[in-house]
């Protein structure tokens, strides 16, 4: 009988071999990569908006405080979007002619809401409370970043679950007093531990699964 | 899993009015907390330190914009132009009693909005007894402190600062 390989495929057979376990391990680190950049996280993302709301200018430049009009953030899981008659509590008297501001007039003329675009969303799986966290110090700025250095509202974190653990095994690192909350570069003044006491943060509890996934 | 069939906070719902999964509730709603009764001639709870804390933090997020850090009527909104609100230390408002400044919040004044929908009614006391401190605080005398307190202030005009 004669032979069905030839000698020559035992190079070729390690080659393939050694060549497979390669392209499956540069796939998995391609995939890795791919899974954790802004093009999936949505980090960076600025949606377009109805109207182009700043946060540089109303923050940064007026020193508006958040709650001003995320009026719900320190009693409710949502942080509350201001109605249109928020937006016209000044602006029923500044502005009243800017084209810019046409959508928001017209919003308050029909009763209509203005169709904000969710720049920050969370899967359905996940359970997140904002009372939760700025009434026990996490600050705004933690998750949301420097918007008051944001012209456009955008996605300033990863948003991924390996985000959300960095914070919950060290929240000391990321504790502020509880005036300090809506402030944007607060530097931590190194007092986390006492705070974490203040606050009454259990630190092996907020590592359990159920405290997100329930 | 990602996307549940459920509808998030204010997720849109094609097919309802205006869009809209959040309903506007119906006429005449009394939410569940609402008190129902006429409001108090004044503040319902004891004044504690709590209440006033309470009061300059919601005074500086809602009010501070236009009436000022002190209620001089001189907020970062008016200086860009917003028609300027009277001062809060005038003698009409300093013998205004305390529901004034509640209804004012709850209804609005003159180009002022109202603020119902953004500051619940206990809170909207707190920052009328904030006011009254506030008012307290830019008609001070020297009378006023404390021996240890005034013997601090007089060495600190001697360490050479403005009285």
């Amino acid at each position: 009988m004669p032979q069905i390989f030839h000698p020559r495929i035992n190079g070729l057979t390690r080659i393939l071999l050694v060549g497979g376990a390669l392209a499956l391990l540069a796939v998995a680190c391609v995939a890795y990569f791919v899974d954790r950049s802004p093009y999936l996280t949505g980090q960076g993302a600025v949606p377009e908006q109805p109207v182009p709301f700043s946060h540089e200018h109303h923050v940064g430049g007026l020193g508006i405080d958040c709650r001003y009009c995320h009026t719900s953030v320190d009693r409710s899981t949502f942080a509350g979007l201001p109605d249109t008659y928020t937006c016209m509590s000044c602006h029923s008297q500044l502005w009243t002619n800017a084209q810019m501001l046409a959508p928001v007039r017209e919003s308050l003329k029909q009763d209509r809401p203005l169709v904000w675009v969710r720049v920050h969303k969370l899967p359905d799986f996940v359970y997140f409370n904002h009372q939760a966290h700025v009434t026990r110090g996490i600050g705004c700025e933690s998750c949301h970043g420097r918007v008051d250095r944001m012209p456009l509202m955008r996605q300033a974190k990863p948003m991924t679950m390996q985000w959300c653990l960095d914070c919950h095994r060290h929240p000391a690192t990321a504790l502020r007093p509880k005036d300090r909350i809506t402030a944007m570069g607060y530097a931590p003044a190194g007092n986390g531990d006492a705070l974490l006491h203040q606050y009454r943060i259990h630190t092996d509890r907020i590592t359990e699964c159920v405290i997100c996934h329930r | 899993m990602r996307n549940q069939p459920r509808y998030d906070p204010y997720q849109a719902a094609p097919g309802w009015p205006n869009d809209q999964s959040a309903r506007m509730p119906v006429e005449g709603t009394v939410s569940r907390n609402q008190a129902v009764e006429t409001r108090p001639t004044t503040l319902p709870e004891p004044l504690s330190r709590e209440l006033l804390e309470l009061g300059r933090e919601r005074f500086d997020i809602f009010c501070s914009p236009c009436h000022g850090g002190t209620g001089n009527g001189d907020g970062a909104i008016v200086q860009r132009g917003f028609p300027a609100p009277p001062s809060l230390h005038s003698a009409r408002l300093r013998n205004a009693p305390l529901g004034h400044f509640y209804d004012v919040i709850s209804d609005g004044f003159g180009v002022m909005y109202s603020y119902a929908a953004r500051v619940p009614p206990d809170e909207r006391w707190a920052i009328a007894a904030y006011i009254r401190a506030l008012q307290l605080s830019q008609h001070g005398s020297l009378e006023d402190l404390t021996p240890q307190q005034r013997r601090e202030l007089e060495r600190q005009n001697q360490g050479g600062k403005a009285p």
